[in-house]
């Protein structure tokens, strides 16, 4: 059979565009997307903190650091409480000694002691990871050692991290650091272990004024949802893009 | 707080006002030391590429020095980031699963990329040379001779063709390397501009600009470094004939260096423009948009860092040094503390984007100084203190000194491609 050139390069298009066709038609899903599309996951964790509501005692961060064994002289926190003074002279003053630990107990703040006269407002913010929906510490980490669960959490496989700190530098909330024992990257989980067992977090058991909730976005019973859905919340850095799940009641506009 | 209670970054950091609890200098010496040297061998790679690739003649002698310097500074470049893990035996983990939408994932596939061009171009250059050191060392006694021997047997890879044709065969892959090396080491380098440049947290870090900066600045240093460690081997290579007798010899060498380092200059001086052109750019846009991290920007540039950017960085580092090699009358001494200052302007610049970014918090709202261990009493404290920076910046040299026994790269006798 013989075949021209022109005959042969009509053939090979032809050809090419039949083959690419069927390829056409099929869109390519990751496993996940795969999944999400079909069933979709029933959960999607969040987290409601009631400024109103927190008094500073400090007993989600001792309970977080006895619960998740971060050692409890080391000087960080899988979630901390922060506390803010606004003077007249509208100075803002933060401070979170010992991440808020042992509570605050002094008027002291930072080393100088404030007249409570001169005191216009003052409140205490509780702070843990956001398990943003677009994690910028998931994204940046070299070998998918931190990952998101589908219903929501970001986690940090500590067999798996190299220990490389891009994850601590790329989270603009400043949740990340390392663990003091393991050598690997370390944050708040919402205590994961627990919430997936039917349990409460850490922390949210152990705040005496249901500062701290927790609850499924996906539900739309669920009474945290109805918060979240239904009142004015407000969340930390949302300029950064990263989305995050912790909403806040009565967050003041000083708050960092 | 007992050892195995250390905290990363508590031992040399020292918080300033409201700074998050779990805020340290997690990023410290190592991390400068990381774009430092991946700058010099970016830099060292180009400066031997406009020998190879733009026929510029009357570099021969230093691109070849340079090319083989760029092999000595190469593993140097990824020893930083492996002193700075917390878990380095897990180092290769990043090339047995990459997470590709790190931008530090690609590191290994680029570095070793990179590193196949430098190898094979240098074997490509070297190849003729490696052959008639094995007809040479043939009959020659001795044991030291017959390692040698085996050594260059070993390097030529079987290729024994010497022939016109396959030299001249040699002649263009070198080319081609060459060329397609440039593009790779900026990539290389623009790659650890984009590292940090693309942290959208760190309000000093983000910025498109910093691949570029981060590859004008690498330029900058790899020439500047090529030139010193070319006119210390020179010098020192004359001071040994003149003790010699050998005294024409050494003024011949004074004069072919000159041209050299005049001909270097000026790249230098061209790349070192474009470099701070860049800086002040990014500086005035900074300024001028005083976005919301601006006030705290503000504050560590003019106040807590003024010293370190704008008079050891700026002024000792750039300027001085640019005046320097601009002045008339230039002289190999002048030239000599010149290209000291740039390294040291360039190092800065590392430094205070490195160590400055991680200066205030991420509250905007207090600062955090890092003191660098110096004496170690760990072997944390070694690693990611100034030992461990210097252990870095002896090993090229270390290297260069074992390469150069069996790829003499400043022998002029020798007929390379």
């Amino acid at each position: 059979m013989s075949c021209s050139r022109r005959d042969f390069l009509k053939n090979t298009v032809a050809g090419a565009a039949a083959a690419a066709m069927p390829a056409c038609s099929v869109i390519l899903r990751t496993p996940d997307e795969a999944k999400a599309m079909t069933e979709g996951s029933k959960v999607r964790w969040a987290f409601l903190v009631d400024t109103e509501k927190c008094v500073g005692c400090g007993l989600c961060v001792d309970a977080c650091k006895t619960e998740n064994e971060i050692p409890y002289e080391a000087p960080v926190s899988r979630t901390w409480v922060e506390r803010y003074v606004v003077t007249r002279d509208g100075k803002t003053r933060v401070d979170s000694p010992n991440a808020g630990r042992d509570g605050f107990i002094t008027g002291e703040i930072r080393g100088e002691e404030i007249d409570p006269e001169d005191i216009d407002k003052a409140f205490f913010v509780p702070k843990l990871c956001n398990q943003c929906d677009n994690p910028p510490c998931v994204q940046v980490c070299p070998v998918g050692a931190t990952y998101q669960t589908e219903d929501g959490v970001v986690l940090v496989d500590r067999e798996w991290c190299i220990g490389c700190g891009y994850c601590v530098m790329a989270c603009p909330y400043g949740v990340r650091f390392f663990h003091p024992v393991h050598k690997t990257a370390e944050k708040c989980n919402f205590c994961y272990h627990r919430i997936t067992d039917g349990k409460e977090a850490a922390c949210v058991q152990a705040c005496p004024f249901e500062a701290r909730r927790m609850g499924n976005l996906r539900d739309p019973e669920d009474p945290v949802t109805k918060v979240i859905t239904n009142e004015r919340v407000q969340v930390l850095k949302d300029e950064y893009g990263t989305k995050p799940h912790v909403f806040y009641l009565g967050l003041d506009e000083k708050v960092r | 707080m007992s050892s195995d209670l250390v905290v990363h970054g508590a031992e040399w950091t020292v918080k300033e006002l409201f700074v998050y609890p779990n805020e340290f200098i997690y990023w410290s010496i190592q991390i400068v030391m990381y774009p430092y040297m991946t700058g010099l061998v970016a830099g060292a790679f180009v400066l031997s590429s406009l020998y190879h690739v733009f026929g510029q003649k009357d570099l021969k002698e230093i691109a070849q020095f340079s090319l083989v310097f760029s092999l000595a500074l190469l593993p140097v470049a990824a020893l930083p980031l492996l002193l700075h893990l917390q878990q380095p035996m897990r180092a290769m983990e990043p090339l047995l699963t990459p997470h590709f939408t790190s931008a530090i994932a690609a590191f290994g596939i680029v570095f070793s990329t990179y590193g196949l061009i430098v190898l094979s171009e240098i074997w490509f250059v070297y190849r003729g040379y490696f052959v008639a050191q094995v007809h040479a060392l043939r009959d020659q006694p001795g044991l030291g001779n017959r390692i040698r021997r085996l050594v260059y047997r070993g390097l030529t890879l079987g290729a024994y063709d010497v022939s016109e044709d396959a030299i001249a065969v040699d002649h263009k892959a070198a080319k081609i390397l060459a060329g397609v090396g440039i593009p790779v080491a900026c990539f290389l380098h623009g790659y650890a501009g984009f590292i940090f440049g693309s942290v959208k947290a760190n309000a000093l870090w983000m910025s498109p600009l910093m691949p570029v900066i981060f590859i004008m600045s690498a330029v900058v240093s790899g020439i500047a470094l090529c030139m010193l460690t070319y006119i210390v081997i020179m010098e020192w290579q004359a001071f040994r004939n003149r003790r010699r007798g050998g005294g024409t010899q050494a003024s011949e060498i004074r004069g072919a260096e000159a041209d050299v380092i005049a001909k270097s200059t000026r790249y230098l001086l061209g790349f070192l423009v474009a470099a701070i052109s860049l800086e002040i750019l990014d500086l005035i846009f900074r300024g001028y948009t005083a976005m919301k991290s601006w006030d705290i920007l503000r504050s560590v540039m003019f106040k807590t860092d003024f010293i370190k950017i704008f008079v050891l960085q700026y002024t000792l580092g750039n300027l001085v040094p640019f005046i320097l090699l601009i002045l008339p009358g230039r002289t190999i001494k002048r030239t000599v503390v010149a290209l000291l200052l740039v390294l040291f302007g360039v190092f800065m610049m590392r430094w205070n984007v490195v160590i400055g970014g991680q200066a205030f918090s991420l509250s905007f709202d207090g600062f955090m100084h890092y003191h660098i261990p110096i004496v170690p009493h760990s072997v944390e404290t070694f690693k990611e203190g100034l030992f461990g920076a210097l252990t870095v910046i002896s090993m090229p040299f270390i290297l260069f000194w074992i390469i150069n026994k069996f790829v003499p790269s400043l022998d002029r006798d020798i007929e390379t491609g």
